[in-house]
């Protein structure tokens, strides 16, 4: 293919999106005589090419559009939905001719005739004046002395003067520059555009040489227009992406040279040599920002096509929807550009076909009419976060959790313990969509948890918030760039590795001492109580098989190392030798004969110049088997540690430690607790057989817990005795009872996990909390059993609070 | 008259094996290895080539020969394949040697196991036998990366 007609293929491209971006934007705007001259200028550009490239049918399209955006560039005509999507058909088929040229090199035999008449009777619509329909109506013919020739003539000047007619000049070109400041007088500047349009001089040319404006004026307006124009002041190259890879690559190698540098320099005593290096340092540094950026693209990129896509579809199904943007500017690498193009595409659809009301529902809610979908990106620790939401009525989560059970992803119970929040992350599963009728654009379920998948691949994650009648929001956090990531070093067996950072969760360290204690197995699996949770624990040694089983036991003498990493939702603790440093680390891409493993994502090349594998959490954790088959399990375990949560009835709440004789730590809810009281010994008096004591004007009876549990054993306080009494203050029902305890030790705020429900009566069941295990007491029940009597009010009510 | 080709030669455990020069991008000293857990036998680690990362194939093991004498450091020859470089370590490096295409033969039946998969032919030069390895046979793992599979899961 021709150079030339590649190059006009891949600058038309270009401008097609960017008018697919300025007709939804006009549309908002209607009378914006900038946008209006630029889509103007570019549909005219692609006229003017194709004319001169001999593509007539494509020429003849572009200038029925012309022709119309003429008609509104004069004010005959008003821009309305119709007419803007008439243009924008005419930039589909101005599409679909320039993916043909590209196969073919022609523009094939379709001049499409039913658009070029539809966009000549929009052109009638409103318009009046003749003239402009006898030209209208040449429009499908080989007329091209369209109402622009001054511009079609003068395209090398468009910089200068494309919008000579234009009663209020751009002010992002010379003329409107000078009016603007009040260096030329408006009747002035318009004769000279005036005799511009007949001659072929610059206008700045035509001011000074007519002696309205002055020639140093004139110069500093260039400039001006110039700043405001930075695309037509920066020169810009087309480079190829493999060059800049290589490029990419290539600094990576000086990069490491430098490192080498530098440690010989650190040894050898010459100044003048340290100083040389110093300098090559700073070189090297500045010079892989730079080259790093060249792979950076802001997001804008990929956002360019989200006013038209929800434009259409909004009109598809009957909506209207505004598009609002913010953050165009973050820029990400192009390789997660590409990535994240489809995901977001489908996300933005769904907010407009599933999240969006139509306008009459709206309105019964009282919202505005006009939905909003809005995309924001912005950097966060070094993250990219994206969110989309959308003023719609958000997620149903009860309908989500019906169709779960339809579609056999979860059972009833199952479905009615998950919160709100897991249900909405629902809608990443496969096979789930909670459209009530499958549309054109999405709704066949296929999508969401494609969307997962493709962010996950490149290290990112998908979360999704909702209020039902507020909207919904997607939060999608991505990593800034492949090529380079943060990662955590560690040693194995004197082998280095890399933890992509994204993985990491937190480092624990065990001391020697502790280790034999707090590295327990269940059933041969080594397990780690961490923060009351059980760990479970990979030795990274053993998985990659660099000693065989059993061998670090011996180890034990030294500190333990756990990095605590998640993969597809699921922690577990990895063990190794060493942790190092973080560093960012360049990833590279191993043979093919080592493909196969899954324990690693890539390597890298250190500082020292070797090599380090990259490990592959996920790939290790299968490997290890602490996920089996990745997501079903995810919902499974989600599933499983709510149902714990559930049968102890407790989730993050707020414990009161006490002890209580021989039997140890106990733990009561303090939402149960009224009251802490110290009372003098002598303040327990006795009626009949039970210890009472006057709490409030009130006769409370009391209740020694320590007797209750343990009853052969001895009190360790016997009655009588002088230190005085702690009671936990019980009430239900406005009653009250006390409950003695030997020391009121803490009050702390615990993730409850009940890890073997007791027999003992009394107990719930034990927990660890603080490291040591407590057992939770059943307050109402021990109450009942001791003082049937306690229970006055009627039953139901009691073990409903119970 | 007969056609004649460029063999890059090297020894290994004392035989001769060869080589088209043009698959042979270079020839570098012994280089500091990474070794790569769970990688079949026959990879003996990763070397930095100038920012590239190579995997480097121990030709010994993978032809089934003896080990290499501990202390002996093997040379690499970087060949050229469909799926980029790949290092191969040998015991030494050889001369150059143009070969006639008329003494190539093919390898006697008694050669077994992988060794007769991977030896595309035998060229006889005077006073000694040149073994012609398909590289991209040598290279390609998949063999062993199955059996690997299947040990492990």
């Amino acid at each position: 293919m021709d150079e030339i007609v590649k190059d006009f293929l891949i600058e038309s491209r270009e401008n097609l999106d960017r008018l697919d971006q300025e007709l939804v934007k006009l549309e908002s705007a209607p009378s914006s005589k900038d946008l209006l001259a630029s889509i103007f200028r570019t549909i005219h550009t692609i006229k003017g090419s194709c004319g001169f490239l001999g593509f007539s049918h494509l020429e003849k399209v572009a200038h029925a559009g012309e022709s119309l955006l003429s008609k509104l560039r004069d004010g005959e005509l008003t821009l309305n939905a119709e007419i803007t999507s008439g243009l924008l058909a005419m930039v589909d088929a101005v599409r679909t001719m320039l993916a043909r040229i590209q196969e073919s090199e022609q523009d094939g035999e379709d001049d499409y005739p039913a658009l070029i008449a539809h966009l000549a009777e929009l052109q009638h619509n409103g318009g009046h004046g003749k003239k402009a329909e006898a030209q209208a109506s040449g429009a499908g013919g080989d007329t091209l002395s369209a109402p622009d020739a001054p511009i079609s003539e003068l395209p090398a000047k468009e910089a200068n003067s494309p919008d000579a007619e234009v009663t209020t000049p751009d002010p992002s070109k010379i003329g409107g520059v000078l009016l603007e400041k009040g260096l030329v007088r408006p009747e002035d500047l318009a004769k000279a555009l005036e005799l511009q349009e007949l001659g072929r001089h610059k206008l700045g040319e035509i001011l000074i040489e007519q002696g309205t404006a002055k020639p140093e004026d004139v110069a500093a307006a260039q400039q001006t227009v110039q700043t405001r124009n930075p695309e037509a002041a920066a020169e810009t190259i087309r480079v190829g992406v493999n060059l800049l890879d290589r490029l990419m690559n290539l600094v990576g190698e000086l990069v490491l040279a430098r490192n080498q540098l530098l440690q010989f320099s650190n040894n050898t005593q010459d100044a003048g040599f340290q100083t040389v290096s110093q300098r090559m340092n700073l070189i090297a540094t500045e010079l892989q920002e730079e080259v790093m950026k060249t792979r950076m693209q802001p997001i804008g990129n990929v956002w360019n096509k989200f006013p038209r896509t929800v434009r259409d579809l909004a009109l598809n199904c009957g909506k209207d929807v505004r598009l609002e943007m913010e953050g165009q500017n973050t820029e990400l690498d192009r390789t997660i550009i590409e990535a994240i193009k489809d995901p977001l595409t489908h996300l933005v659809r769904n907010c407009v076909d599933h999240g969006i009301e139509v306008p009459e529902a709206r309105k019964q809610v009282g919202k505005t009419a006009g939905g909003l979908v809005k995309l924001r990106a912005f950097h966060e620790g070094g993250q990219v976060n994206i969110e989309i939401t959308d003023d719609g009525a958000g997620l149903n989560a009860e309908r989500i959790r019906q169709k779960a059970i339809e579609r056999g992803l979860v059972s009833a119970q199952q479905a009615a313990r998950l919160s709100d929040r897991d249900t909405f992350n629902m809608i990443f599963l496969p096979g789930f969509s909670t459209a009530e009728k499958v549309t054109k654009v999405s709704g066949r379920g296929v999508g969401m948890d494609v969307v997962k998948t493709n962010v996950e691949k490149i290290g990112g994650t998908v979360d999704v918030q909702s209020t039902a009648g507020k909207g919904t929001t997607v939060k999608v956090k991505i990593p800034l760039t492949l090529a380079i990531i943060p990662a955590l070093m560690v040693t194995s067996c004197r082998e280095r590795f890399a933890i992509p950072q994204v993985s990491l969760l937190e480092l624990v360290r065990l001391e020697a001492n502790d280790a034999n204690k707090v590295i327990e197995m269940v059933h041969g699996a080594p397990v780690h109580r961490l923060r009351g949770r059980l760990l479970p624990l990979v030795y990274l040694a053993r998985e990659l098989h660099l000693v065989s089983s059993g061998a670090d036991s011996k180890a034990m003498d030294r500190p333990t190392n756990i990095v605590v990493v998640q993969a597809d939702g699921r922690e577990f603790g990895l063990v190794v030798d060493e942790i190092t440093d973080t560093e960012e680390i360049v990833v590279k891409p191993m043979g093919k004969q080592l493909k196969g493993i899954s324990a690693y994502s890539g390597a890298t090349i250190m500082g020292d110049g070797r090599v380090a594998l990259i490990l592959d959490i996920l790939g290790l954790a299968q490997r290890a088997k602490v996920i089996s088959e990745s997501r079903e399990s995810t919902l499974a375990e989600k599933e499983r540690t709510l149902r714990e949560r559930n049968d102890s009835g407790v989730d993050r709440q707020t414990l009161l430690l006490v002890e209580c004789g021989e039997t140890g730590r106990m733990a009561i809810p303090l939402a149960l607790v009224a009251r802490l009281e110290e009372f003098p010994a002598s303040a327990v008096e006795m009626a009949g057989s039970q210890e009472v004591t006057q709490y409030r004007g009130e006769i409370i009876p009391l209740l020694r817990l320590s007797r209750f549990l343990a009853p052969q054993s001895r009190d360790t306080s016997p009655e009588g005795s002088q230190p005085p009494v702690q009671v936990v203050v019980y009430s239900e029902n406005g009653r009250s009872v006390g409950l003695i305890v030997d020391r009121i030790l803490d009050i702390i705020d615990d993730n409850l996990v009940l890890q073997n429900p007791a027999e003992r009566r009394g107990i719930v069941g034990s927990s660890i909390i603080q490291k040591r295990v407590t057992d939770l007491l059943d307050i109402p029940t021990i109450v009942r059993e001791v003082m049937p009597a306690f229970e006055k009010a009627p039953q139901a009510k009691a073990q409903e609070q119970a | 008259m007969s056609v004649s080709q460029q063999f890059c030669t090297f020894c290994l455990d004392g035989h001769v094996f060869g080589t088209p020069v043009p698959k042979v991008q270079e020839v570098i000293q012994h280089q500091e290895m990474t070794r790569v857990p769970l990688a079949p036998d026959v990879v003996s680690g990763l070397i930095n080539l100038r920012g590239q990362i190579v995997t480097a194939i121990d030709l010994r093991r993978r032809l089934g020969l003896p080990e290499r004498a501990a202390g002996q450091l093997p040379m690499n020859v970087v060949v050229r394949t469909s799926d980029g470089a790949v290092s191969l370590l040998v015991d030494e490096i050889g001369d150059v040697i143009e070969v006639e295409e008329d003494t190539l033969e093919a390898p006697p039946e008694t050669l077994q196991g992988f060794a007769r998969e991977v030896v595309r032919g035998v060229y006889k030069l005077s006073g000694r036998l040149l073994l012609a390895l398909d590289i991209d046979r040598v290279v390609d793992l998949q063999d062993l990366a199955k059996s690997e599979a299947n040990g492990e899961f």
